[in-house]
């Protein structure tokens, strides 16, 4: 009888300690130092505010789409937030699996009042996606090759141009960018590249482009990998994304310099996964409201050298938290760096990624 | 005759033939073993086989076309694709219905995708169609799906949805095989789309260099630590135990510092005038790389099955072979070697089953020459989620390591091999 009673008790002790204590939230990103900037600018100040949230970091945005469709699936979704980048936003939004959002009622308005559906603007590119920063993929290059002669690479061309630039490079393991670039530097304008690259000449052209440089590649598949390379002397030239060149400039003090040309600008978002019970859902978005609002998305840039995605926010980008340094001139947004910018086209890739994908790899495996 | 027979059937104390209360007794006997394993086997095929089965199924499920557009493929039945025509009214009526629904439940852009795999474009014809279908009210709805998208009027596009209608489909299957079907019926792929068959035969062929080169450093180590007394080999036994202990991402990235052209190897080769600093060796981000690299990490898999097996064979054959005359080479080959083949056997099925599957190592330090087609299995599963082609390449793999298993057994035989 006393065990009984010890056990129903210790049980009842259990049950309110849990509902008492933190709720859990757990919120999908990316890892590493992008992780780091959401966890010290969103994840943190708002735990402190509501200390009965409880928010667990998960680093599993690369397969985002695929675990969300397997809990759909299964009926047992598992994740509060999700950040994706905006095509997999997109490819959710379509399949019903992430909640739409209104902007002006689920978001916060501007300081000075504009509603958020004009403050974030364009970078709505789909219901369901809440953007926070606009990141670019781009190239860095190291400053003491001997070999170039004092030449610095200033537009994407450098790539390939094995003559002047002599060295390895370092690309992603995919088409998407690849094939771009491939075709600029062949002479076809930016409006057309799509089109030319529709055709079966326009593939080729550009595959027989990036065979010039086939055999001094390194292909990537991680982020971090470039950096890496770049660091070890292995490449001397690569594509990256740009906040993890920041990191290795500016923090490690690398010789490597950004070549912002052609950079390919790509949003970063969260969205909601549909399904979600109520009290969670409005557990979350009570969170989304304020870890997207104007002085939030401002003080991310204060870690990482990804542009935040609210007109508001520019104004508010200050001085990176250790290092002390203006963050401004080190977005990819800024003027300077943005001179010529290349956007991918999300709608067209979404048609042609299967079959791109399996000629690219049979064209790398060759 | 048979009145004796009878008579001379044993009972028990209560009359009953004892056969049949033997028979009784075991039966209750093999019920409570069967409770008593009965939650490791639910469990087993909870979470093993049934997930597996339901992977390996996927590769020939093809139910989201019928699912999403069940009067569509109706109508399709009576549409001949060689007549060269795109269907009639009736089928554009059917498919407005079927999309209507679809839109609603937001599974018509699924179905897109899942079409996208065999026919570029079909995705944002059906994210395009969707849009505009709310707003077709009246027939004739043939116009007005031409109008949406040209797509429409083209007989590919009705052609692929035909070829697909039904439930299930070799679709997966022929692409793994790098096969498809066409109006000419069952083709290759265009040269510059195969590559499946490329991969499985690359992975064939590096998981059994990589079993053979484990094999030929192991059998020394493993010969060397049965040999040598039981204090010196405890500590080199450390040695293969340490780096087996050790995280496969540290030890993989270990390779990349030790082996890039910038590398420590190169290094130290261009040091002392070996090779010139011009003419770094490569030795990463290729098959040579992978090689490396994994032979290094399944090389314990193949000492410890080997020592294990060397350990019991008695030092007093060898002893005897010599006091007979034997050379030391023949009573190696002649006495030890063979009684320690069930070692090799098992070590080298070990070493190679695990190779055929691995996908980090060589993602890290393959390249392109170097990865496996498990890398391309996690890719569709987790990028580009054509989960019926990683399920179909799946099964192909499964099937190949039982063919190859088969194949040992007729050749080695299983019993051979000893793991302990």
């Amino acid at each position: 009888m006393k065990l009984k009673s010890t056990i129903l008790a210790g049980t009842a002790v259990a049950l309110l300690g849990s509902s008492a204590f933190a709720a859990d939230m757990t919120i999908v990103s990316w890892g590493g130092a992008y992780s780091a900037s959401q966890n010290n600018a969103y994840h943190k100040p708002y735990m402190e505010m509501n200390p009965d949230v409880n928010i667990i970091n998960d680093e599993s945005s690369a397969e985002a789409v695929a675990k969300l469709r397997a809990m759909n699936e299964a009926g047992n979704i598992t994740w509060d937030l999700v950040d994706v980048v905006a095509s997999d936003a997109i490819r959710l939004c379509d399949e019903g699996l992430a909640l739409e959002i209104n902007p002006d009622t689920d978001l916060a308005a501007a300081p000075d009042g504009t509603p958020a559906s004009e403050d974030f603007g364009d970078l709505l590119v789909s219901e369901c996606f809440i953007p926070q920063i606009v990141y670019s993929t781009t190239f860095g290059y190291r400053s003491d090759v001997a070999e170039w002669n004092g030449k610095e690479p200033d537009d994407i061309c450098a790539v390939f141009d094995l003559e002047t630039f002599p060295g390895k490079r370092s690309l992603e393991k995919r088409p998407i960018n690849n094939l771009e670039w491939a075709l600029l530097c062949d002479g076809v304008a930016k409006e057309d590249v799509y089109d030319v690259l529709e055709t079966e000449e326009g593939l080729d052209r550009a595959l027989a482009k990036l065979d010039t440089i086939k055999d001094q590649v390194i292909w990537w598949s991680a982020g971090a990998e470039t950096p890496q390379l770049l660091a070890d002397k292995e490449v001397v030239i690569g594509s990256t994304y740009n906040g993890r060149l920041f990191a290795l400039i500016e923090e490690q003090k690398q010789p490597v310099k950004m070549l912002w040309d052609a950079q390919v600008f790509d949003l970063d978002g969260w969205i909601v996964p549909a399904g979600l019970p109520d009290d969670r859902k409005a557990a979350v978005m009570e969170y989304v409201k304020f870890a997207t609002d104007t002085q939030r998305l401002a003080d991310q840039a204060k870690y990482i050298s990804y542009g935040p995605a609210r007109a508001s926010s520019a104004p508010l980008v200050g001085k990176h938290a250790d290092l002390g340094i203006d963050m401004a001139p080190h977005m990819p947004t800024d003027p300077n760096n943005a001179k010529n910018t290349f956007l991918y086209n999300y709608e067209w890739w979404a048609d042609y990624r299967d079959d791109l994908d399996a000629k690219f790899q049979a064209w790398l495996a060759k | 005759m048979s009145e004796t027979a009878t008579e001379q059937v044993l009972t028990t104390k209560d009359g009953r033939p004892l056969k049949a209360s033997l028979a009784r007794a075991l039966r209750r006997e093999k019920l409570r073993a069967l409770v008593l394993i009965a939650p490791l086997l639910i469990f087993v095929l909870l979470t093993f086989v049934a997930p597996i089965a339901d992977m390996l199924f996927r590769s020939v499920e093809n139910s989201i076309v019928e699912d999403t557009l069940p009067q569509t493929v109706n109508a399709l039945q009576d549409w001949d694709p060689s007549s060269g025509q795109v269907p009639g009214e009736p089928v554009f009526a059917a498919l407005a219905a079927d999309l209507k629904v679809a839109v609603d439940l937001k599974t018509h852009t699924r179905l897109g995708s899942r079409l996208n795999y065999e026919k570029t474009g079909i995705s944002s014809l059906f994210r395009k169609t969707g849009r505009r279908v709310k707003k077709m009210t009246e027939p004739p709805y043939k116009e007005q799906f031409l109008k949406a998208d040209k797509k429409w009027g083209q007989v590919d596009t009705w052609q692929t949805l035909k070829q697909f209608s039904p439930r299930y489909t070799d679709g997966y299957f022929l692409s793994s095989l790098d096969a498809e079907r066409t109006a000419e019926g069952l083709q290759m792929k265009s040269e510059d789309e195969q590559i499946y068959l490329l991969l499985f035969g690359r992975t064939l062929m590096l998981s059994i260099a990589i079993t053979v080169s484990c094999l030929l450093l192991g059998y020394p180590i493993a010969f060397l630590l049965a040999q040598l007394p039981l204090r010196t080999s405890n500590l080199l036994m450390i040695l293969v135990l340490l780096p087996f202990w050790t995280s496969l991402l540290v030890r993989t990235s270990a390779w990349k510092v030790l082996l890039q052209q910038q590398g420590v190897i190169n290094d130290f080769l261009v040091w002392i005038g070996l090779i010139s600093d011009a003419n770094r060796l490569v030795m990463i981000n290729n098959q040579t790389g992978t090689i490396i690299a994994m032979t290094h990490i399944l090389l314990p898999f193949m000492i410890l099955p080997l020592y294990s097996v060397m350990k019991t064979i008695s030092p007093t054959y060898v002893r005897a072979a010599k006091s007979l005359g034997a050379t030391d080479w023949t009573a190696f080959w002649r006495v030890y070697f063979p009684q320690s083949v069930p070692g090799i056997g098992a070590g080298a099925v070990l070493v190679f089953i695990l190779a055929i599957g691995y996908y980090i190592t060589p993602e890290l330090v393959g390249g392109t020459s170097g990865i496996f087609i498990s890398n391309r299995i996690a890719y569709h599963i987790s990028s580009s989620l054509n989960w019926g082609l990683a399920a179909a390449l799946g099964t192909l793999l499964l099937a190949a390591v039982m063919i190859l298993f088969i194949v040992y057994d007729k050749i080695v035989g299983i019993d051979n091999v000893k793991l302990g």
